[in-house]
C-alpha cells in the first residue's frame, strides 16, 4: 500500500484530500491527513466578524465533516519533514512514511516580528483580524469604541488575502456611518506599498473610493516599531502615524514546521515551482495554497485553482510521466466596499485585474472591477459555495482553473496615473 | 522613450519593462529624476536587487534587511522617501505590487 500524505487540513489540504480521494485507487493508495486542529475556519468570514455582519458560529465547522471517509485522519502536531527518508515526524514521536507528500500548512500572523506589536495592549488597542481570536476581540472592541483615530495597517508583503485590509477600511467607514458616529472616527490606511492600489487599471478605476469614503492614505510606510505609550507607529524613514485603535496585519509567515524541516525561505514559505507546484527540494513533495512562495495571491480561490492542476501533476508523477500541467497564477476575489456593494477581480501571473464580465464573457452576470450589489450578493453566496463545493473539490460552474480572457477589457491605460 | 540617449521600453509610471535594456547610464538619469544620489553602496544594493529579480524572488524590506549588503536604516538613507519603489525604478525592475 502506498501513501499520499497531506500536511494541513485547511482550505488547500481539505480540497486536496477530496480530489485525491476521487483519483487514487483505494486498493493501492492510502490518503493520510495530519492537522493538530479539529476546527475548520471560514477565513474570508473573519473580515465580517468585527462589523457584526457574521456571527462567530457562521465561520466554524468541524474539519472532519469535510474529509472523505477513506482518509486516515491524524490529529497531532507536525514536528518536521525529512525529505531524505520520505518520512514525517509528529510531535508525539510517531513517524509516517510517504510516497507523495503535499504540504498545505498555510501561513499565520507573526506579530512578534515587529518591535512593540505584541504587548499588554494587544487585543486592547492593537488588533489583528486575520485570526479567529483577533476578529472576535476586535468585534467586542468595536461594540463600545467611542471613536478616535482608526489606523488600518499592513506590516509587510506578502500577506494572506492582500485586499482584506482595504476591505476592512471600507467596511469600517460603512459601519461607523450606520452607527451615526462617522464624524468621530478618522480612518487612515497605512501600507508599505506605493499606494492602496498598485496596478495601473485598478489605480485608475478605483482611486475614487478612498476619497469618497474619506479614508486617509499613508504609503511607502515600512514599520519599524509600535510605541504603545505614545500610541504611534514609526517607520524606518522617520515617519510616524498616531492611532487610538490600531488594526494591523502583522507579518505573515509559513508554519514553523517548514523551518524545522529546512524547507523554507526567510518567511518559512516553501520554494515551489510556480507552474507545476512541485517543491524545489524533492520531486515527491508538492506544495499548495498559502504555504508556497508563489508570486500569486495567498487566497482560497488560488488554492482551489491550484488543486485542479496539482492533482493532475501528482497523477503524472505517480505514473512516471512528465509533470506538464501548469498553474497560471489564477486568482479571483470579491472586494467588499461597504453599504451592500462589492467589487470583483479576476487575474493571473501575467494579466492584471481589468474591467469586464464574469464568469461568462460578455454575459456576466457579475461585473469586474466595478462596485455593484450583485458582486456583494456573490460574496455572501460564496460562503455556501465554500462549504458545499470548494472544500469538496467540486468544480465551480463556468470558472476554470486557468484564467479566461473572454469578456475582459485589456485596453492599456496610459498617462492617466 | 529615450533615457540617457537610449531607446527603452517603460510603463506608464516610468519603470523599465525589460531589465535587459538597463544600463548604468540609464539608472543614473532615473536616479537624478528621483532625487537619489548614487553611492558605491547604492550600486551594490541595485546589483543585489537585480539578482533577486532574476531569481524571481519578490523584493521586500525584510529581504533587503537580511541581504547582508545593507540594513533597513541604511537602505532608507540611500533611497529616501519610498526606498523600495525608488530602488526598483533605478534597478530597472517593476515596483513591488499587491493584487490590485
Amino acid at each position: 500500500m502506498k501513501r499520499a500524505l497531506i500536511l494541513g487540513a485547511g482550505t488547500a489540504g481539505t480540497m486536496m484530500a477530496n480530489v485525491l480521494a476521487k483519483k487514487l485507487p483505494k486498493k493501492e493508495w492510502e490518503i493520510c491527513v495530519v492537522d493538530q486542529h479539529k476546527t475548520h475556519y471560514y477565513q474570508p468570514g473573519f473580515l465580517f466578524l468585527p462589523f457584526d455582519i457574521y456571527q462567530p458560529e457562521d465561520v466554524i465547522k468541524p474539519i472532519d465533516d469535510f474529509l472523505p471517509k477513506r482518509v486516515n485522519r491524524i490529529v497531532e502536531s507536525i514536528d518536521r519533514v525529512d525529505p531524505k527518508t520520505n518520512q514525517v515526524l509528529l510531535e508525539n514521536g510517531d513517524l509516517i512514511a510517504y510516497d507523495v507528500l503535499v504540504i498545505a500548512t498555510g501561513c499565520n500572523i507573526a506579530p512578534e516580528e515587529v518591535e512593540g506589536m505584541m504587548s499588554d495592549k494587544w487585543y486592547k488597542e492593537v488588533f489583528d483580524f486575520y485570526t479567529y481570536d483577533g476578529a472576535c476581540a476586535l468585534r467586542k472592541k468595536l461594540q463600545t469604541w467611542k471613536g478616535g483615530k482608526l489606523v488600518v495597517h499592513i506590516t509587510e508583503m506578502p500577506i494572506k488575502c492582500p485586499v482584506a485590509p482595504l476591505e476592512f477600511a471600507f467596511l469600517a467607514d460603512a459601519f461607523f456611518t450606520e452607527k451615526g458616529m462617522r464624524d468621530k472616527v478618522e480612518i487612515t490606511f497605512v501600507t508599505p506599498l506605493s499606494g492602496a492600489f498598485t496596478k495601473p487599471v485598478a489605480s485608475n478605476k478605483l482611486s475614487y473610493l478612498l476619497k469618497e469614503k474619506n479614508i486617509n492614505i499613508v504609503a511607502d510606510f515600512a514599520i519599524e516599531k509600535v510605541d504603545n505609550e505614545t500610541r504611534k507607529i514609526h517607520d524606518y524613514g522617520g515617519k510616524e502615524v498616531e492611532y487610538d485603535l490600531l488594526v494591523t496585519v502583522p507579518t505573515n509567515m509559513g508554519d514553523p514546521m517548514v523551518e524545522r524541516s529546512g524547507l523554507g525561505d526567510d518567511l518559512n514559505y516553501v520554494p515551489t515551482d510556480k507552474c507545476t507546484l512541485q517543491s524545489k527540494a524533492a520531486e515527491n513533495i508538492f506544495v499548495i495554497g498559502d504555504a508556497t512562495n508563489l508570486p500569486a495571491s495567498k487566497a482560497g480561490s488560488v488554492a482551489h485553482f491550484e488543486a485542479d492542476v496539482l492533482v493532475e501533476n501528482i497523477l503524472h508523477f505517480i505514473e512516471g510521466k512528465p509533470i506538464i500541467y501548469e498553474f497560471d497564477g489564477h486568482s479571483n476575489c470579491f472586494i467588499e466596499t461597504g453599504h451592500g456593494k462589492a467589487l470583483l477581480i479576476d487575474f493571473n501571473y501575467t494579466h492584471e485585474p481589468v474591467e469586464g464580465t464574469f464568469p461568462m464573457g460578455g454575459v456576466g452576470p457579475l461585473k469586474l472591477l466595478k462596485e455593484t450589489r450583485m458582486n456583494h450578493m456573490g460574496k455572501l453566496a460564496f460562503r455556501w459555495v465554500y462549504w458545499n463545493m470548494l472544500l469538496k473539490g467540486l468544480p465551480i460552474p463556468f470558472v476554470p482553473a486557468t484564467m479566461s480572457l473572454a469578456g475582459k477589457d485589456f485596453t492599456p491605460i496610459e498617462n492617466e496615473l | 522613450m529615450t533615457i540617457a540617449g537610449q531607446e527603452v521600453s517603460v510603463n506608464a509610471e516610468g519603470y523599465l519593462t525589460d531589465l535587459n535594456q538597463w544600463t548604468k547610464e540609464i539608472s543614473l538619469e532615473i536616479a537624478q529624476q528621483e532625487e537619489v544620489t548614487m553611492t558605491e553602496k547604492g550600486w551594490e544594493v541595485i546589483a543585489w536587487i537585480q539578482e533577486q529579480y532574476r531569481n524571481e524572488i519578490p523584493l521586500t524590506i525584510r529581504k533587503v534587511g537580511k541581504s547582508g549588503v545593507t540594513d533597513i536604516k541604511e537602505f532608507y538613507a540611500l533611497f529616501p522617501n519610498g526606498p523600495l519603489k525608488k530602488a526598483s525604478k533605478i534597478a530597472g525592475i517593476p515596483k513591488p505590487v499587491s493584487c490590485i
